[in-house]
C-alpha cells in the first residue's frame, strides 16, 4: 500500500518589496513512497527538502498540486493523528520539562489519558531520558533537544514519520542512537520520510532515495541498485613498500600508504594481478569490486543537472545577443 | 470547551506562569499598591480615595503591558522558535491553537489580577481598618478591568497574527490609548459634519470603547455602578474580543509558516 503518494506538489512565494516576484521553492514534485519504506530525501541545504515536509505537514500551503498520505488527502485531520513529525534543530517549551512536554503531546494527539504517563515513560526510557525527565527544557543540550523531538514524533504510535535532518547536529553518538532508532521503526513497519544531507546516513538506513536540487526531483532509486553496480573495476590491496612495474603495465592507478599499495585496475585483469603478487611474493589483504557509492549518484544528479542548466543558460544568452 | 483548546490554554497558562518577567511585573504593581498606601496616609480624609485610584490604575496599567508583551509574543514566538510545527503536525487545528492562546492567556491575566486586586484591598483595608459597602464597587471596577484584557489579548493576537511583534505591541498599544479615549472620539464625531463626521464616526466606534469599561473615578468616590453598564459592557467585551480572534484565525488560517 501506497504510503504517501505525492502529485505535482508545487511551492513559490512571493518576492520583493511589493511581493509581486514569484521564487520559485519547489518545481512540481511526483513522488511515491510505499508503507514500510524508509525513504532518504537527500539534497544540499536549501534545496527544498524542508519546503517539500513543510506542504505534507500542512504548515506552508501548495500554489499546485497535492498530496495524499496513508490513502487520505493531505488536509485530512485524520492524517495528523497517524503521523509522526521531526522539524529541523526543534526548539521546544523552555519551561516545560521533558515528562511534561511530551505529556501536553499526547494530549493534543489523543492519546487516551489511561495509558498516557506509561506511553510517556516508555518514550523517555526509549530515546536514554529517563534520568532527565524531570528536567526543563532550557537546561537540555542540543543533542538531548534532538532525542526529545524524536520521541515526541513516535510518542502516539504513528504509521509514518517525517524526520527533517534527524542526525543534524549530533555527534558520533547521537548519530548511532538516532540510526539505531530509525532502524528499530523499520522493523516495527512503520514508513520513515528523512532529509539529510549526510550521505552515509541514508547509504546505511535507507530502502531508497531521491536526490532533490534547487527545488527539483533530480533521481530516485534504490540504494541496493544504486550501490551495486560495479564499474568494470577491482581495487587490490597489498603489501608492499613500492608498486611492481608488472603491475602499472597492467593499467593500474596505485598508490601507496605507508608499507600497503592500493591498486586499482580493470577486472580483465585480475588473474594477471593476482599472477604479478605471486611471482613477487607480495602478500595480498583485499580484492574487492569498485563498487558505484551512493555519493556518486547523488553527485552525479546534482551535477548534470547543472551542467545542463549552465548549456541552457548560455543558449538563452546566445539567444539574448542574436535578438 | 473543545479539549485540544483545553490543552493549549493550559500550557500558555503554565508557560506564562513561570515565565520570571511576570513575576517582576506583578512585585512592581504590588509595590504600588503599597506607595498607595503611603501616598494616603498623607492624604488627609482622602486615604481611600487615593488607595483605589492608585491601585486599580497600577492593576489595569501592568495588566494591559503584560496582556501584550505575552499577547503578542504568543504566536511569533512559537513560529520563530518553530514549536508551532510539532504542534500543528498533530490533530489540532489553526483556531483550536489560536483560541487556545487567548484563553491561556487571559486566564493568565484573571490570576493576576486576582492577586494584584488581593493587594489594593489589603492597602484599603489598612487605611480604613475595615470594608465598607461601597467597596463591593472596588470589585466591578476590577471585572471592567478584567474585560479590558480580553480586548488587549484579543487584539495583540490579531496584530500579531499578520505583523512583527514589534509592530503588533505598537498597534496594540495605540488602540489601547486611542480606545481609552473613545467618548471623547464620539464627542467629537457628534459635532462634526461632512466626510470628516463620517470618517470620526466609522474610528469612534471602531476602536475598543476602553472609556466605558473605565470606572475607577466612579467607584473611587464611591458611586454605584448601574446594573445595566455591567450588561452593556460584559456583551460589548465579549462581542469585541469574538470579533478581533475571529480576525486572528481568519488570518492564521492562511499563513505560510515559513
Amino acid at each position: 500500500m501506497t504510503a504517501i503518494e505525492i502529485l505535482d506538489l508545487e511551492k513559490s512565494y512571493l518576492v520583493g518589496f511589493w511581493r509581486k516576484r514569484p521564487k520559485l521553492a519547489l518545481r512540481p514534485l511526483r513522488l511515491t513512497i510505499e508503507q514500510g519504506e524508509v525513504f532518504g530525501f537527500l539534497g544540499p541545504n536549501g534545496a527544498g527538502k524542508t519546503t517539500t515536509l513543510k506542504l505534507l505537514m500542512g504548515l506552508v500551503f501548495p500554489t499546485a498540486g497535492s498530496a495524499r498520505i496513508l490513502g487520505m488527502d493531505m488536509d485530512d485531520p485524520r492524517v495528523k493523528s497517524q503521523i509522526g513529525f521531526l522539524p529541523e534543530q526543534p526548539y521546544f517549551y523552555d519551561h516545560l520539562t521533558a515528562r511534561e512536554l511530551l505529556n501536553y503531546y499526547g494530549q493534543l494527539s489523543g492519546v487516551a489519558a489511561k495509558g498516557r504517563s506509561a506511553r510517556v515513560e516508555q518514550m523517555l526510557g526509549r530515546v536514554g531520558l529517563s534520568d532527565s525527565a524531570g528536567v526543563q527544557l532550557r537546561k537540555f543540550s542540543k543533542g538531548m533537544l534532538q532525542r526529545v523531538g524524536l520521541a515526541q514524533a513516535i510518542l502516539h504510535d504513528p504509521k509514518l514519520v517525517f524526520l527533517d535532518e534527524p542526525m543534524s547536529g549530533l555527534d558520533p553518538m547521537g548519530r548511532r542512537e538516532v540510526r539505531d532508532l530509525i532502524q528499530q521503526l523499520r522493523n516495527e513497519g512503520k514508513t520513515v520520510f528523512f532529509s539529510t544531507h549526510i550521505l552515509s546516513d541514508a547509504e546505511a538506513l535507507c530502502d531508497r532515495v531521491g536526490i532533490i536540487h534547487q527545488g527539483e526531483l533530480r533521481g530516485v532509486g534504490a540504494v541496493a541498485d544504486l550501490t551495486s553496480a560495479t564499474q568494470g573495476k577491482i581495487e587490490i590491496i597489498f603489501y608492499a613498500k613500492r608498486v611492481p612495474a608488472s603491475l602499472t603495465s597492467l593499467g593500474a592507478e596505485a598508490k601507496i600508504s605507508g608499507d600497503m599499495v592500493n591498486a586499482v585496475l580493470p577486472e580483465e585483469y585480475q588473474d594477471s594481478a593476482l599472477e604479478v603478487l605471486r611471482r613477487e611474493h607480495l602478500k595480498l589483504i583485499s580484492l574487492t569490486p569498485v563498487r558505484s557509492s551512493l555519493e556518486q549518484y547523488y553527485v552525479q544528479k546534482v551535477r548534470s543537472t547543472e551542467g545542463q542548466q549552465v548549456e541552457s543558460r548560455k543558449e538563452e544568452n546566445r539567444r539574448g545577443v542574436g535578438v | 470547551m473543545n479539549s485540544r483548546v483545553g490543552y493549549i490554554a493550559f500550557n500558555t497558562f503554565r508557560e506564562a506562569v513561570r515565565d520570571r518577567v511576570l513575576y517582576n511585573l506583578i512585585a512592581f504593581a504590588l509595590l504600588l499598591s503599597g506607595a498607595a498606601i503611603l501616598v494616603g496616609e498623607i492624604s488627609i480624609d482622602i486615604e481611600r480615595l487615593v488607595v483605589v485610584n492608585l491601585g486599580l490604575t497600577a492593576v489595569s496599567l501592568f495588566g494591559v503591558v503584560i496582556a501584550i508583551f505575552i499577547g503578542i509574543g504568543l504566536v511569533s514566538k512559537e513560529i520563530d522558535k518553530r514549536t508551532l510545527y510539532t504542534v500543528l503536525s498533530r490533530p489540532v487545528r489553526r483556531w483550536e491553537f489560536v483560541v487556545g492562546k487567548f484563553f491561556g492567556l487571559t486566564g493568565t491575566l484573571v490570576v493576576n489580577t486576582f492577586f494584584m486586586a488581593l493587594g489594593v484591598f489589603l492597602a484599603l483595608l489598612y487605611v480604613a481598618h475595615k470594608f465598607e459597602k461601597m467597596d463591593a464597587w472596588v470589585l466591578v471596577a476590577l471585572y471592567f478591568i478584567v474585560l479590558q484584557f480580553f480586548i488587549v489579548c484579543a487584539l495583540a493576537l490579531f496584530f500579531s497574527s499578520f505583523s512583527t511583534p514589534l509592530m503588533a505591541a505598537v498597534f496594540t498599544f495605540a488602540l489601547f490609548v486611542i480606545g481609552n479615549l473613545s467618548e471623547d472620539l464620539r464627542g467629537f464625531a457628534r459635532v462634526t459634519t461632512g466626510l470628516g463626521g463620517w470618517l470620526a464616526t466609522a474610528v469612534a466606534y471602531l476602536v475598543p470603547n476602553f472609556s466605558a469599561l473605565n470606572v475607577i473615578t466612579q467607584v473611587a468616590h464611591g458611586d454605584a455602578i448601574p446594573g445595566r453598564l455591567i450588561l452593556y459592557n460584559t456583551v460589548y467585551a465579549m462581542l469585541y474580543s469574538a470579533m478581533a480572534i475571529s480576525g486572528a484565525v481568519l488570518i492564521f488560517q492562511r499563513r505560510n509558516l515559513k
